[in-house]
């Protein structure tokens, strides 16, 4: 019988790393296949494409591509720009996006109900549908600068913040996690004489880890994704991100391995963001049952 | 320290009222214990009197003060609750010394009541541990110093021991005890718990359904009950309830009987009654003692025992169908069948009219 069962272990372990492994491989190989192209000259890597050897460093190797791209592009001007926008809106999205919640979850107000029904509701609009409206509605809005009053916010980085700070999933999100919180917690706080902002601050801000990692992760890459919003919005080079950048690349004849240059390192921040997040995202799916 | 008044408190969540109009009076310095059974309200009014539920109508003073519309901090009450409620983020002192930080409080004052509210409570050693590395007596004691520590004018308890097991409870509840003589802050407890009511309680208040049943020492609950309710609610076993006939009735006492008893005159403790009424009498098990089988009032054959070392609970069934429990303070050895006698002194027996459970003055 243990022998048995010893087998049934071991192969069941064997049938688990293989699945493992298997997806594993489906995620690495575009990824690998991405840093490797970014190493070879073009004529090999079309070349390559055909054959195993378009995963593996082999060949005519060397940095050239990266060189090419830095020369075509303004790369860190995008990065910066990207990381600053992304960066200042996920800021920006966990404390508005929490603060709305906690009034939904712990505040009692008229109508709270109704507000966070259309709150979702919104959930279920594509942005294409509402471009065009906020691109004719941002181009007319005023703003106290440096010069005193202007109007219109194309060509600058609050156009590309500011309309993307507040969004239903990023408060649901936070709704469902501070409901889940035991109520005690917050009465106790209440009768120990906390006002409703340090029960925020101080009790439920605290415990609310993984939740704010997962909204800062879907948050990040939404933002670090942006296309279509910054292509019609910002037509200055000074103040574009990365992934309109990408369109330099695009010519008649396109230099792979510019792009894959270039996409390599405008990877790594994502890469970078996501593993200091990790264990706290995994703690967060595993807890609410929310997807990423 | 302060009195708490409670003038004809109303609560409604929607059409459904829940705290149908009480008054309670609590005095300086008094441990007042709220009791009833699930449902009954005694945490709503808790949490009204904490300013965790609003006040739907009437007053509630703590000092002199109607506080009805002031909020939970400056009410000066603290409050323990069953789930205890402390901050899993912070240590033991952070969740000692919170209400202090809340209201600014100097760093030396913070340090001296904090190590004060832990020396009292003893539990010195566990100030920079977190909560997850607390047992639950010792989470319990923690929430206690988290109010001691406010130096409030009177402490609210929610059902605090309801998460222990039953030894940590019963340690508890001595400390509870003790904290309430060294204190002498007034102090509202609400719990399911009998026990707990008649050991901690300078005022037990039976409520049911929302409504105040009887109000009074845990002695004058015990032994003068004012309804059918507070009877059968305190005392483990509880009380005997047997369906009688009045007979005739003199001033203060009136003779019953039944099949099964032997006609026996009783005291009817202010209530009237008048010949040929249905009634009950209510005879506290412990006051039961066995007999032969034909002398004694009640008759019956034994249907259990139940051994407890110092204690025999005897179910015993009357001649008429119905069942009766009697407690014997020694280990007596009956078995199930023998015939037996059940005799009681009268004047402890109590008389209630045959009618639901309802409220009578008191």
């Amino acid at each position: 019988m243990a022998m048995v069962s010893a087998e049934n272990r071991g192969l069941r372990l064997a049938v688990r790393y293989a699945v493992l492994t298997l997806v594993a491989i489906i995620f690495i190989f575009p990824l690998l296949f991405m840093v490797m192209s970014s190493l070879k000259p073009q004529a090999q890597l079309l070349a390559d494409t055909s054959s195993l050897r378009a995963f593996l460093p082999v060949g005519d190797i060397s940095l050239q591509n990266y060189t090419d791209a830095f020369r075509r592009a303004p790369v860190v001007t995008f990065m910066i720009n990207s990381v600053l926008v992304t960066g200042i809106t996920v800021l920006l999205s966990l404390a508005v996006c929490s603060l709305a919640a906690f009034s939904f979850a712990f505040l009692e107000w008229k109508g709270r109900g109704v507000i966070l029904s259309v709150i979702l509701a919104t959930l279920i609009i594509p942005f294409e549908t509402i471009a065009i409206p906020l691109l004719l509605m941002v181009s007319q809005l005023p703003w106290i600068g440096w010069n005193g009053l202007e109007f219109g916010w194309l060509n600058t980085y609050r156009v590309q913040i500011i309309p993307w700070v507040a969004d239903g999933l990023t408060i649901f999100l936070f709704v469902q996690y501070f409901r889940d919180l035991p109520r005690e917690l917050i009465e106790a706080a209440r009768v120990e004489g906390a006002t409703w902002f340090q029960v925020y601050w101080r009790v439920v801000m605290p415990l609310a880890g993984p939740v704010i990692a997962t909204a800062a992760i879907l948050k990040f890459l939404v933002m670090y994704n942006q296309y279509l919003w910054p292509l019609i919005v910002v037509q200055q080079e000074s103040v574009r991100p990365v992934m309109v950048g990408l369109g330099y690349f695009f010519q008649l004849n396109t230099a792979w391995g510019e792009v894959m240059a270039y996409l390599t390192v405008i990877t790594l921040p994502v890469l970078a963001f996501y593993l200091v997040l990790q264990r706290a995202f995994i703690a967060s799916i595993a807890s609410t049952g929310v997807k990423g | 320290m302060a009195t708490v008044r409670l003038r004809n408190l109303r609560k409604s969540f929607g059409a459904v009222e829940v705290i149908k109009g009480v008054d309670i009076d609590i005095e300086d310095g008094e441990f007042v214990v709220f009791v009833g059974p699930s449902g009954c309200g005694k945490s709503t009014l808790l949490r009204m009197i904490a300013g965790l539920e609003d006040i739907t109508s009437g007053t509630l003073e703590i000092d002199g003060v109607t506080v009805n519309d002031l909020a939970p901090k400056d009410r000066g009450i603290a409050m323990v609750f069953q789930t205890y409620a402390i901050f899993p983020h912070m240590t033991v002192r952070e969740n000692v010394a919170f209400g202090l930080t809340i209201a600014g409080a100097p760093r030396a004052e913070k340090e001296r009541k904090v190590a004060e509210a832990a020396r009292i409570l003893q539990m010195e050693h566990l100030l920079d541990r977190h909560p997850s590395q607390l047992s639950g007596g010792q989470r319990q004691r923690v929430a206690i110093g988290r109010a001691i520590v406010r130096d409030p004018k009177v402490f609210l308890f929610d059902e605090p021991l309801s998460n222990l097991d039953a030894a940590l409870r019963m340690d508890m509840r001595m400390e509870i005890g003790k904290l309430h003589q060294n204190l002498g802050a007034s102090m509202i407890y609400v719990t399911h718990d009998q026990v707990e009511a008649m050991t901690l309680a300078d005022k037990i208040v039976v409520l049911k359904d929302g409504e105040v049943m009887q109000t009074g020492t845990p002695m004058e609950l015990y032994h003068n009950p004012a309804n059918l309710f507070v009877a059968g609610f305190l005392g483990a076993p509880s009380m005997n309830f047997i369906k009688v006939e009045v007979g005739s009735v003199g001033p203060g006492q009136a003779t019953v009987r039944t099949p099964a008893l032997d006609p026996i005159d009783v005291p009817t403790g202010g209530r009237s009654f008048k010949g040929g009424d249905k009634a009950i009498l209510a005879v506290r098990p412990q006051y039961l003692t066995p007999t032969a089988p034909d002398a004694g009032m009640l008759h019956g054959t034994v249907a259990l025992t139940e051994r407890l070392g110092a204690e025999t609970v005897i179910d015993v069934t009357l001649r008429d169908g119905g069942s009766i429990i009697a407690a014997i303070a020694e280990d007596r050895v009956l078995k199930p069948g023998t015939e037996i006698g059940l005799s009681f002194d009268a004047a402890k027996a109590h008389l209630f009219a045959d009618e639901a459970l309802h409220t009578e003055p008191h």
